[in-house]
């Protein structure tokens, strides 16, 4: 069926398993009609695709460190944008954006702005240049830039801390569904979850992600739009929701002033009634309602964190040239776009669906009993995830004492809305796809930092390559594993930790990764002040702030990276300029780096 | 002016107008997010700061590395720093 090699057939097979997978979808579908249960159907989308990718990153199995750490450089560029989307967007992208935007409104589409701006950074200040370097890692460009076992050594730390803190979030996620969708507790599923991970990376590499991210994409991306388009149609909202949803918009605008929004207010005490984690709708849904500084330095640290993050830089090392680096960052943005654009559509039809009066799933201004008989409400208030009370004692609902779990817009709403349940399935397959692919390329970054920098670079540079090999794949199951084990604490929310992760990437990461392309007199010295000094700062000033310190220039938990970034570039700068410029060697390096053709800096095999 | 001296000097003449758009539509803007909310300008019928929130800078900053990888691939070509297909 397919003749010659791999990578020329890649349309036609991701072709067959796109729509091999609408056939299943279809054939779910039927066994739903037919009487299947709803659990069984959950159970069979999520083992059913993570089998898939389990036998995907099997037979990308490799003992070429090219193809373990790069994947070979032969990845062509529109299928690199789509693994480095599936990369990118994680669990928290999949399922607590919609809910996010739901909540907040516009304060939280800065997440938007800023997830999707800072490619514009990736593609013209790094990408190209560390495709042209030719490393293998982002702390081998730091290390050979600047020279030194010290500046590969503090890359290396800085991105640990960023990856790692990133990486518990999304293992909790694959944790979270698995343990919905499978029926398992939560702890046990952490591990069923982390086993899926370890099976599409182990064997294969880079070229095993590579290969499932892009399958990934194709679950996930299907996932998101289905049910976004099925119910707006549905409603009659617009057969293509993006452009049409103007009259919902305002629609719901009336009916926040209609129910009271902000007028009327829940006591303290009512509001203890509520579970943990549940929230109301509070805020306006297309209003402004933040300052524009909360706003933009928000925006700000997720763009520059987006340039810092060594799991999504590395996926442009795997490209064949520099010029197809930078086109695949423009697919990549495009084929998250693609999500990310449904992701307020989603939140929008969501909460007209339960908002509105005239619809027959609204449920605001109904009687409270009425709603506590429908089967989703009672199955998602079992879930912990949706809560009504009749604080005035009127016996109707009203928009104030209605609650909801983030994860529940996207979870929830196809069978809120309706839909068959063979669409909450796909969905939980989905946000499965979208965690483990993220989880999968930030194990990778670090165990290959690990494994790369340290190990063979520092500590045993003689080593072969079977032996290094080895090395790299007992620390990915370490590293997973340890992420596995503090996840299942469950200390910090799968958002905050996130955003967490791109404020410490920003800070130690940000400007030592453009000054060594973009200013040559950045030197070792300057570089290694630089990412400690604002790791520390950014770490210490997070801290503080926690511990009740009360900021400044509105810098919050959230946005510490512009603390950390800032005394980065400063100490980055003030260091290189007291100590020696870099050698005539280093300076020639630069300029090789700044064009497109000739030899890479490192060679093929390093 | 050697030719890669004036191969940088481009390239950093199209970056800094890249970054400017950028600016402009990732942070620029919303500096006016009341403005943007109270303007008779509306986007398919959306308020213009939930439009540009939800798909307007996003869809420019699509556009803008497409642009931005042409014009480099451009100058490229121009000083014949092209890479080898084989590379």
């Amino acid at each position: 069926m397919f003749k010659g090699k791999f990578i020329d057939n890649l349309p036609k097979i991701y072709g067959t398993y796109t729509g091999g997978f609408i056939v299943f979808i279809i054939l779910m579908a039927i066994a739903e009609q037919a009487g299947m249960s709803a659990k069984l159907i959950g159970i069979f989308f999520v083992a059913f695709t993570v089998l898939i990718y389990a036998l995907i990153g099997y037979l990308s199995r490799t003992m070429q460190t090219d193809a373990y750490y790069v994947a070979g450089r032969q990845v062509p560029t529109v299928f690199n944008g789509m693994a480095t989307a599936a990369d990118w967007m994680s669990g928290a992208s999949f399922v607590a954006m919609a809910g996010g935007i739901y909540f907040k409104g516009y304060g939280y589409m800065a997440l938007l702005v800023g997830w999707t701006g800072g490619y514009v950074l990736v593609a013209s200040l790094l990408a190209p240049y560390l495709r042209k370097f030719g490393c293998y890692t982002v702390p081998d460009f730091i290390g050979t830039r600047y020279g030194g076992n010290l500046a590969r050594l503090s890359a290396v730390i800085v991105l640990t801390v960023a990856s790692f803190t990133y990486v518990t979030a999304q293992i909790n996620a694959t944790g979270t569904i698995a343990s919905v969708a499978l029926d398992i507790p939560f702890e046990i599923a952490v591990y069923v979850g982390l086993a899926s991970i370890l099976m599409c990376s182990m064997l294969g590499g880079m070229r095993a992600v590579t290969w499932t991210q892009v399958a990934q994409y194709i679950v996930l991306i299907i996932a998101y739009l289905l049910p976004v388009f099925w119910i707006s149609n549905k409603m009659g909202a617009g057969v293509f929701p993006h452009f049409m949803l103007a009259d919902e918009v305002a629609r719901i605008a009336e009916l926040e002033a209609q129910f009271g929004l902000g007028e009327i207010k829940n006591s303290a005490a009512d509001l203890k009634q509520v579970p943990k984690g549940l929230a109301g709708i509070t805020k306006a849904h297309a209003e402004v309602n933040t300052t524009p500084w909360k706003f933009i330095s928000l925006a700000v640290c997720m763009m520059a964190g987006t340039a810092s993050l060594p799991h999504v830089m590395m996926r442009y090392f795997t490209t064949p040239s520099v010029k197809a680096a930078r086109r695949s960052v423009g697919w990549s943005l495009f084929f998250i776009f693609l999500l990310y654009s449904s992701a307020p559509m989603l939140a929008t039809l969501s909460k007209l669906s339960l908002m509105d009066p005239n619809l027959a799933t609204g449920i605001i201004g109904k009687s409270i009993t009425e709603v506590q008989a429908i089967d989703w409400y009672q199955n998602w208030n079992q879930a912990n995830l949706m809560f009504v009370s009749d604080f005035n004692g009127n016996g109707t609902l009203e928009l104030n004492e209605f609650f909801m779990g983030g994860k529940a817009v996207v979870l929830a709403t196809p069978e809120i809305a309706g839909l068959p349940y063979v669409i909450s399935g796909l969905v939980a397959a989905g946000g499965m796809a979208a965690a483990m692919s993220t989880a999968d390329g930030l194990v990778l970054a670090i165990s290959n930092a690990l494994s790369h920098d340290i190990y063979y670079k520092m500590i045993n540079p003689k080593a072969e390559t079977a032996k290094r090999l080895i090395v790299a794949r007992v620390l990915l199951v370490l590293i997973g594993f340890a992420g596995a084990t503090i996840a299942a604490l469950e200390i910090q929310g799968i958002l905050g930790s996130v955003i967490w992760a791109f404020d410490f990437a920003m800070s130690g990461l940000f400007f030592p990764l453009v000054l060594g392309v973009w200013w040559k007199r950045a030197n070792a010295q300057g570089a290694v002040a630089g990412m400690l000094g604002g790791l520390i700062a950014g770490s210490a000033y997070l801290i503080a702030v926690r511990s009740g310190y009360p900021g400044f220039w509105g810098v919050t938990q959230l946005t510490f990276g512009i603390v950390g970034s800032l005394v980065s570039l400063v100490l980055m700068v003030v260091v290189s300029l007291m100590t020696k410029a870099p050698d005539a060697a280093t300076q020639r390096m630069v300029d090789e780096v700044r064009i497109p053709s000739g030899k890479a800096i490192l060679g093929k095999q390093h | 002016m050697s030719k890669q001296q004036q191969h940088w000097e481009k390239t950093r003449t199209l970056l800094f107008v890249t970054l400017a758009i950028w600016f402009v539509f990732s942070i620029g803007i919303f500096f006016f997010g009341a403005e943007m909310e109270a303007s008779s300008i509306r986007p398919l019928g959306y308020p213009l700061s939930y439009y540009m929130t939800c798909q307007g800078s996003l869809g420019i900053f699509v556009i803008l590395i497409f642009w931005f990888a042409n014009r480099q691939e451009k100058i490229d070509e121009e000083f014949g720093y092209t890479e080898r297909e084989d590379d």
